[in-house]
């Protein structure tokens, strides 16, 4: 009970995007069509998961036993660079168009903040193998939810007629202000 | 400070090796001919050959289900070089498409710049509500600036005989 409380308290309440924005690069980058707001939603979710657990394994195997915790924020980054790396790999291996899609994006997630934000937090919290596991994968599956919804928003302005004045990024920013409102509303329901 | 250094070290190695491991699980087979055709396309991705862009023609053209003359833009000179990269003989080829030109009717132009910004090769220069002109060396035939012009005024034409452009016609058959 308590796992699943983290996960939809991770999803929702505090969704990494849209309550702690972090991660806000892909979000104004690959959203631009559904569908591969969608494939870098599920890249990310692969990255993220991966990294989460990869770093409490190094964290609590290797950093606290050696007393080298100083040296946590770049064994994190080698080890998402790693894992960026073999995703690419993988990616370009069974689907070819959406590597092409999503581009510099791809290799881009290795400094997506959201990624070593989540494996940072996860120190902070002190959370257990499983918790970080959960609030990994959570953090994630928020992420791709909203990729996915303010990839939709955005395909339905690209059809409306917006003011000259906003049109392009900056009436992009302001559905992100509000989408973020939106998420602000579940806030005290767990 | 020899423990932080030391397991960086090995931190490195592994993962170095596992990302290595990786590369070969999942290595994607590329054929070289496609990347060296692909190279020598024009690379505007005009789609005047029926492909969506250059590197499926270039794909096509590998696997035989293009001729190397599909490639307007390209013209006789592409053709060549492309039938001696893949042993093709040049008389086994139909007619090509011939290269076309745009140019742009001056009387019409009222500088919208429209034409301008479509063109993928760069190849009209003009500014806001400037006559524009078209360099005949750049342009490459795509139609894209014909799509936009609100005036209508540009045209494709038949590229004008050059020495490199010129060529034996074929004898007419008996």
């Amino acid at each position: 009970m308590d796992y699943l409380l983290l996960f939809i308290g991770t999803v929702l309440v505090n969704n990494i995007v849209l309550v702690k924005f972090l991660g806000l690069c892909p979000l104004m980058g690959v959203s631009n069509n559904l569908s591969a707001a969608f494939g870098m939603g599920l890249a990310t979710t692969f990255v993220l998961t991966l990294s989460a657990l990869a770093s409490w394994i190094i964290e609590h195997l290797l950093l606290v036993p050696l007393h080298i915790e100083f040296l946590r924020i770049l064994s994190f980054i080698l080890i998402i660079a790693a894992v960026v790396q073999f995703t690419e790999a993988v990616v370009r291996k069974t689907s070819p168009l959406l590597h092409k899609n999503l581009g510099v994006f791809l290799p881009l997630i290795t400094t997506n903040c959201a990624v070593l934000g989540v494996a940072l937090l996860n120190v902070r919290e002190e959370y257990s193998l499983v918790q970080s596991l959960v609030f990994g994968m959570g953090s994630a599956l928020g992420f791709s939810i909203v990729m996915v919804i303010f990839a939709g928003l955005r395909e339905r302005i690209a059809m409306a007629s917006v003011p000259a004045t906003f049109a392009g990024t900056p009436v992009s920013l302001v559905t992100a202000g509000l989408l973020s409102l939106v998420f602000m509303g579940f806030s005290g329901m767990i | 400070m020899f423990v932080a250094t030391l397991v960086l070290t090995a931190l490195g190695l592994l993962l170095g090796w596992l990302l290595g491991l990786a590369a070969r699980v999942f290595a994607v087979e590329e054929n070289p001919i496609v990347n060296e055709v692909e190279a020598l396309l024009p690379g505007t991705q005009c789609g005047q050959c029926g492909f969506p862009g250059c590197s499926a023609a270039a794909e096509a053209m590998v696997e035989g289900n293009a001729a190397v003359n599909c490639c307007p833009p390209g013209g006789r000179a592409l053709t060549e070089s492309l039938a001696e990269l893949l042993n093709i003989d040049l008389n086994s080829l139909g007619d090509a498409p011939v290269p076309q030109l745009a140019t742009i009717d001056e009387t019409l132009c009222t500088g919208c710049t429209k034409c301008y910004k479509a063109c993928p090769t760069d190849a009209i220069v003009g500014a806001t509500r400037q006559i524009h002109a078209v360099i005949s060396k750049a342009c490459t035939g795509c139609s894209k600036c014909k799509d936009v012009c609100p005036e209508d005024c540009i045209s494709l034409n038949p590229e004008p005989l050059t020495l490199n452009t010129w060529h034996w016609t074929k004898p007419e058959a008996a």
